[in-house]
């Protein structure tokens, strides 16, 4: 039994406790599991697979508060098969978890430094549980700044979170949209544009980011035109997976495997296979 | 009068021209401020003026499709040049650009901006050079909204 339970490749059986809707596609399930044992602590940045029977899985990061495991929650869009799978799930419904895998963001490292985190899109998910830590540990950074790019107003996450970190005087929040009408007062204009209006010692900054692969590689230019060296950015990157575990080679990117080398990898290490196509 | 050879100068657009031209810029200089929601140009008028921000948001918008109001393009921030159609003929606004909260500028003469250019070609060259920077910059950023990276299909 207790070998079955250190198997990484067998799920564990998780129900979905509550799930709430974000935007038109996207959701955020909080899980507990069946077995009533504990939930595996994770650190920030790592990824579960989610397992919607006779579908198939999928890796999703995690992001609840590292320091509360319990329940897991998991922010999803749906678009394709097996989150398409995980949308039409109720509350009460099953669900396998496999995880928590992969490499973490390097908190650590940033602790002492200015801390700059720049999401896209969804990739706010992976990234809140780094904002999580950060206010429970806000004495040790320096600056903390945030900034966050939606395609428009209406598909920004967790609009209230953000309008709540915005409020804590010690964090610097900027958001911006792609498009927008009259009615948003707020910035138009790429996340990449918020770079250079942010205040930091890019000698002493690590950035991370967390997007979709062109916003980070974009991003990731315009931070070393602000010159933060390269070793001190930090991206997420995604592929897709089978085992999770470094056996299958589902996942490589150049000489990396996404699952157990990423996802979150320097950028100075996979800056020539961004500029790539197809990898 | 604000010292504007000093504002020039620490100004991201004009901090690597010689002090000379900077005196001449400065002496086509003058402050406006903006209230909330204030119009600085509107889209289709004659462009003769650059204005470097100082202070707060200014939204870049065009004409609406029909009853939906205006498009925002951008935000251009304190720190930031606003407009170059004042550079290039026909010399009409391309856009309109309106305050989002309380807007502090200079406003430099373009039309002499413009006659400084055709005079003294070093200066001219100077100019068009950071403006080049400016566009390309705005044009990438302009790219990267048209990818529309963040949709659901492909971001
Ligand atoms: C480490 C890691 C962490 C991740 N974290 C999250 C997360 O927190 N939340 C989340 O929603 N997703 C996350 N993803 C992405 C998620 O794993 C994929 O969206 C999922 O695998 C798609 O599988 P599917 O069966 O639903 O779609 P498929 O049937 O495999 O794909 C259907 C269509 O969707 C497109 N597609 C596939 N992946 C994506 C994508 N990421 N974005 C947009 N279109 C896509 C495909 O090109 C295809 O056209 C993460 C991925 C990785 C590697
Ligand atoms: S998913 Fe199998 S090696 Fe990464």
């Amino acid at each position: 039994m207790l070998v079955e339970r250190n198997d990484p490749m067998l799920p564990r059986w998780y129900r979905i406790q509550h799930r709430r809707e974000e935007l038109a596609n996207t959701f955020t399930v909080t899980l507990e599991p069946q077995d009533h044992e504990d939930i595996p602590v994770f650190d920030c940045g790592q990824f579960n697979m989610l397992y919607v029977f006779g579908v198939g899985e999928i890796p999703i990061s995690i992001s609840g508060d590292p320091a509360h495991p319990a329940p897991l929650i998991h922010t999803i869009r749906a678009v394709g098969n097996v989150s398409n799978g995980l949308q039409g799930l109720k509350s009460g419904a099953l669900i396998g978890v496999r995880g928590p895998f992969g490499t973490p963001w390097p908190l650590a490292l940033a602790e002492g430094k200015d801390l700059l985190l720049i999401a896209g899109g969804l990739g706010l998910a992976p990234l809140r549980s780094v904002m999580y830590h950060v206010i429970a540990h806000r004495k040790a950074y320096g600056r903390v700044t945030l900034l966050y790019g939606a395609r428009t107003p209406e598909d920004m996450l967790y609009r209230q979170e953000c309008e709540h970190w915005r409020a804590h005087l010690d964090l610097d929040v900027a958001v911006t949209v792609d498009r927008a009408t009259e009615s948003w007062r707020g910035s138009v204009g790429v996340v990449t544009r918020l770079i250079a209006h942010a205040l930091f010692d890019p000698a002493k900054t690590l950035a991370f980011v967390c997007g979709p692969e062109v916003m980070m590689r974009f991003c990731a230019q315009e931070l070393e035109k602000c010159r933060v060296p390269g070793e001190q950015i930090f991206i997420s990157m995604e592929r897709n997976m089978k085992c999770a575990i470094g056996f299958c080679g589902h996942c490589q990117y150049g000489p990396f495997f996404i699952c157990k080398d990423g996802p979150v990898l320097p950028y100075y290490q996979v800056k020539d296979l961004l500029r790539k196509r197809e990898i | 009068m604000p010292d504007y050879d000093r504002l020039l100068a620490a100004h991201p657009f004009f901090n690597e021209f010689q002090a000379d031209y900077l005196h001449q810029i400065a002496c086509l200089a003058t402050t406006v401020c903006y209230e909330r929601n204030a119009y600085i140009f509107h889209e289709g008028d004659a462009a003769e003026q650059f204005y470097l921000i100082t202070r707060g948001h200014v939204m870049l918008e065009t004409f609406g499709v029909e009853r939906r109001g205006s498009i925002s393009i951008e935000t251009i921030e304190a720190g930031e040049v606003l407009g170059w159609s004042w550079l290039f003929a026909p010399y009409r606004w391309h856009f309109s650009a309106r305050t989002l909260e309380e807007v502090e500028v200079i406003v430099l003469d373009g039309v002499s901006l413009r006659y400084m250019c055709e005079a003294d070609p070093m200066f001219g060259y100077a100019l068009l050079k950071h403006m080049a920077v400016i566009i390309m910059q705005r044009l990438q950023r302009t790219r990267l909204q048209l990818i529309d990276m963040y949709r659901a299909d492909g971001g």
